[in-house]
């Protein structure tokens, strides 16, 4: 554990202390609704609390289970704003891909004779194209919308589960062509499928360009040796429709490369089994085999490079395979990879996986086993209802017990948002929140390795991290943050803010829920208010915005 | 083909010398009063540097024959690799480390690389910054296990820094480490009452529960700002060049000469991934490699007999093809070259067994192969710089026992 770690579990540790004196199992109603506003949503906004204890806790969980009735126009009706949000990933291919590829091309021409610098060129290239054109507007408006929804929608669990998910199913969007494709990964892959079944949601992310070209499955292709033969008519056939593939043999034959084992590798250790989930290095190599095929569409497929999923027989391994003991005989081809994508969704090691890593984010960084094994078991009954599953993990004991309650520290992205849903900030610009990110450590859709973010503490905090938080706190509640707009003063009623100490407690009050520890109470008090000498300079609301900084960068809103 | 050992006998040059003679930086840190702690810097080239126009083995035929248009001409030819010793030459746009070779201070590593046979960027640099090559689940950096083992109880906040936005992959893990791109910029932007109430908000709840605890990052950039190392000027005449490596590596030198307790530092630098257009003793591969050198060269410079203390290492994800493609570059790889510099360092030396580049010596037909992985150069540097404990840890499932090290290290 790291010392800032300790620094807060430590600090935890004392609440606890303080508490048994007078013994409280139970969380209160006001308790209840700060756990689900931080847990199941990106942490209160003013008024929420109150909102949500007096309207019940219960019925709003419920609501949030079904995030489809949840109407959420305001938000949604911004993000109908972003121009590349309803394109196809063969539209943004072409439109923001191809001319990238296009001033690539010609600076490779033009460097040929390697006295100028290709950088340089494709740099000029680059700025001919239209500022509405280039690749950045993509990952801007990916950014904004997850931004946006995160902070305003009112679908909030929704919300954590696309971070859950789209974390779990991780694309990076440094890799290749990847940041073309995850607009319609996240929009039509994890979106749709989240709340539904396991298997629906898994065979979903095999089958897309996304993640077919990140883990590298796109290339995994058979050894020569074990590619099918067709029949002369069946490759004069197609090649009249000019399609890869039904590409005639010889081509295929000449096909350099060969198997890839990365995704068959992630989807069992990553995606399902998890690392001790019995599969062995044999498997990995057989599902690779089972998975050879299964790629995207290059250009002359039409649609555009890597716009979509496409399995091309000729590259497809005809031999036998074994995979955890299912055997397929020589001669299959795509219902080899749906099956074993099936057996894997549905596999106790994948319940197992999925439940530990449900706990952990929801409820704690080493979850109970109890509580994980009965949440395995929910899947299993469920046939892998992510629904139910859901609904298991926040219906236990152990997420309402009082050793789950603020004791998680909450990830960059977490933190951010509920600061931002703190002090009520307007959003006119996601960058600053985006750049902010990447500072804390946790850039979005910026995850290199398959593995995504971690929900642990100890990776999430390092001094830098720790010092970009406080920074962010200050600059958002002093609205120095460009693109987001806060009045600190407006948070709390103009009578409190004439007094000193009343006025800091209703800004403690308005931005954690009241939950400040003495400490931080004292510090603050000692700090900033009682710096002021009344009798020169009175009182006058200015020192309000650093009070909310120390609020917002205390220990106490670091957890959730 | 020449017969590496026949052409090093033939050209009347001995290789043991390097071993025997102390290089320059140890006789000036005996010289001087220094007696500030060791630190380890290590450099990223990000993009995978072609090693073979590095350190140019010259002496093979088979060399030139892949690279009709991109080989660095030998020895005396125009524009010719500088000889370093009868059959390795260093590129020519390296003419700034030249001196650190030749009075001992500089190894290179040829033929050394993660074993994996990956060739993405990605997969290859998570890789070696893990530590595990071909282990993906693999959470922290392996500097960072490093730097977890030394337990020391006085450690500085400042122990482990990167130059760079985000905590690169190497250092990130539970020991903390201080990412950074600005020295004059870390802290807290708001005034002594606003930091002072962070500080104290922090360190009562640490007083309470887990007294003595360090706070880190208070310290960091408390010691940052009473050390003010943004203030030092370059010494000895040393200048930088352009660029985001020497910005990192002049505020690396500042750190190290603020004595603010660095053991490890970490810069990247990219701009390697010369698929097109690559050029042999001029063109983009010698721009890149004529900077990254003068930055290096000013940093020792600057530094002056502090690198007494100081070793310098460079790593790359992989090499690139022995032969050149269609479009006057070179693609991905497998071995690659490693600078080794500083003190302690038994330079003047090409370490590494050559693995040779007719087709059949070479990797799946088309890479330099790996004679050195790249654990047994760190697991030496950081025992022997660093005084690890163990690296049992830092390379799990890993056998990077001393009868594997070079010996490049004294």
């Amino acid at each position: 554990m790291n010392p800032f770690t300790k620094i807060l579990v430590g600090a935890l540790g004392l609440a606890l202390l303080t508490g048994a004196s007078t013994p409280n199992p139970k969380l209160t109603e006001r308790q209840r609704a700060m756990h689900v506003l931080n847990r199941l949503a990106f942490g209160p906004r003013p008024g929420d609390v109150d909102a949500v204890a007096k309207s019940g806790v219960d019925a709003w969980i419920e609501q949030q289970l079904h995030p489809e009735a949840i109407p959420d126009r305001a938000v949604e009706a911004r993000i109908a704003l972003l121009p590349t949000m309803t394109l196809s990933n063969a539209q943004i291919v072409k439109t923001y891909y191809e001319p990238v590829l296009m001033a690539r091309k010609k600076a490779n021409a033009e460097a040929k004779d390697g006295d100028v610098d290709k950088k340089d060129i494709r740099r000029e290239l680059m700025q001919d194209i239209p500022p509405g054109q280039r690749p950045q507007v993509v990952m801007n408006d990916l950014l904004s919308q997850r931004i946006l929804r995160a902070a305003e929608s009112d679908r909030q669990l929704n919300e954590v589960m696309v971070d859950f998910w789209m974390n779990h199913f991780n694309v990076f969007s440094g890799k290749g062509i990847d940041r073309f494709l995850l607009t319609s990964y996240e929009r039509d892959v994890i979106r749709p499928h989240m709340w539904g079944r396991f298997e629906d949601l898994l065979m979903a992310t095999a089958k897309s360009p996304a993640m077919l070209f990140y883990l590298d499955n796109a290339r995994s292709i058979a050894a020569p040796e074990n590619r099918p033969l067709f029949s002369q008519r069946a490759t004069f056939g197609a090649r009249r429709f000019g399609r890869m593939d039904a590409m005639p043999r010889l081509q295929a034959n000449q096909q350099k490369g060969g198997l890839n084992e990365n995704y068959a590798r992630e989807i069992m250790e990553l995606h399902t089994l998890g690392v001790d989930g019995g599969y062995t290095q044999k498997d990995v190599t057989e599902l690779a085999r089972v998975l050879t095929g299964w790629t995207i569409t290059r250009e002359r497929d039409g649609g555009g490079e890597g716009a979509a999923f496409i399995f091309r027989p000729f590259l497809h391994d005809a031999g036998s395979k074994v995979v955890l003991g299912v055997r397929f005989p020589a001669g299959g081809g795509i219902q080899e990879g749906e099956k074993m994508i099936q057996i894997l969704a549905h596999h106790p090691a994948t319940a197992h996986h999925i439940a530990y890593k449900l706990c952990q984010r929801l409820v704690a960084d080493e979850p109970p086993p109890a509580l994980v094994n009965r949440v395995a078991a929910k899947f299993l009954a469920t046939g892998g209802d992510l629904r139910q599953t859901v609904k298991a993990v926040i219906s236990s004991p152990e997420f309402w017990s009082q050793e789950s309650y603020r004791s998680k520290v909450k990830s960059p992205f977490e933190y951010t948002i509920s600061a931002v849903r703190a002090v009520n900030g307007k959003i006119t610009d996601v960058t600053p929140i985006a750049r902010a990110l990447q500072q804390i450590g946790e850039p979005l859709y910026g995850a290199q390795p398959p593995t995504g973010y971690s929900d642990k503490a100890d990776v999430w905090i390092n001094t830098g991290a720790l010092m970009n938080r406080l920074n962010f706190a200050l600059a958002l509640a002093a609205n120095k943050l460009p693109g987001v707009q806060s009045d600190i003063v407006s948070l709390i009623p103009s009578a409190e803010a004439s007094d000193a100490s009343r006025s800091v407690e209703a800004l403690a009050l308005a931005l954690t829920g009241g939950n400040l520890t003495e400490e931080t109470r004292s510090t603050i008090k000692s700090r900033i208010v009682e710096r002021k000498a009344p009798a020169q300079n009175p009182w006058d609301n200015t020192q309000l915005p650093t009070v909310a900084g120390l609020i917002l960068g205390s220990p106490e809103f670091q957890r959730q | 083909m020449i017969d590496r050992r026949i052409f090093l006998k033939s050209s009347g040059l001995a290789l043991v010398g390097g071993s025997l003679l102390p290089n320059v930086f140890v006789k000036m840190a005996k010289a001087s009063t220094t007696k500030g702690s060791k630190t380890l810097v290590a450099i990223f080239q990000r993009g995978a540097v072609d090693g073979l126009n590095v350190i140019v083995p010259y002496g093979e035929q088979a060399y030139y024959a892949a690279r009709p248009t991109i080989a660095v001409p030998r020895p005396g030819a125009e524009g010719g690799a500088i000889d370093l010793d009868g059959f390795f030459g260093l590129h020519p746009s390296l003419a700034s480390l030249t001196p650190h070779f030749k009075d001992h201070s500089a190894a290179f590593v040829h033929a050394v690389g993660s074993p994996d046979a990956t060739r993405s960027h990605f997969d290859a640099q998570d890789f070696m910054e893990s530590g595990t090559p071909g282990v993906k689940s693999t959470e922290d950096g392996f500097l960072s296990r490093a730097v977890g083992l030394k337990k020391e109880p006085k450690a500085s906040p400042l122990r482990a820094v990167a130059l760079s936005p985000a905590l690169p992959r190497i250092l990130s893990g539970a020991a903390g480490a201080v990412a950074m791109t600005n020295l004059g910029q870390f802290g807290i932007r708001g005034g002594a009452n606003v930091s002072g109430g962070f500080e104290s908000m922090y360190s009562e709840a640490v007083a309470g529960a887990l007294g003595g605890t360090a706070k880190e990052s208070f310290d960091a950039a408390r010691i940052l700002k009473s050390a003010d190392p943004q203030k030092l000027q370059p010494e000895n005449g040393a200048i930088y060049p352009a660029g985001p490596l020497a910005n990192s590596l002049r505020q690396i030198a500042q750190l190290i000469k603020s004595n603010v307790g660095l053991e490890v530092a970490f810069a990247d630098v990219s701009g390697w991934d010369t698929h097109a257009g690559e050029g042999g003793a001029q063109g983009q591969l010698a721009n890149n490699l004529r900077t990254f050198s003068d930055a290096i060269a000013a940093f020792t410079r600057d530094l002056g007999s502090r690198m007494g203390d100081v070793v310098l290492v460079t790593m790359s994800e992989f090499g690139r093809t022995v032969r050149e493609n269609g479009n006057r570059g070179t693609d991905h790889g497998h071995a690659n070259v490693m600078l080794i510099l500083g003190g302690g360092v038994k330079g003047g030396k090409v370490y590494g067994k050559w693995p040779g580049l007719a087709s059949q010596q070479l990797y799946e037909n088309r890479d330099l192969a790996i004679t050195t992985d790249f654990r047994d150069i760190f697991a030496e540097l950081l025992t022997k710089q660093m005084a690890v404990p163990s690296l049992k840890s830092v390379f799990p499932g890993y056998d990077a026992s001393p009868s594997k090290w070079r010996g490049i290290l004294a």
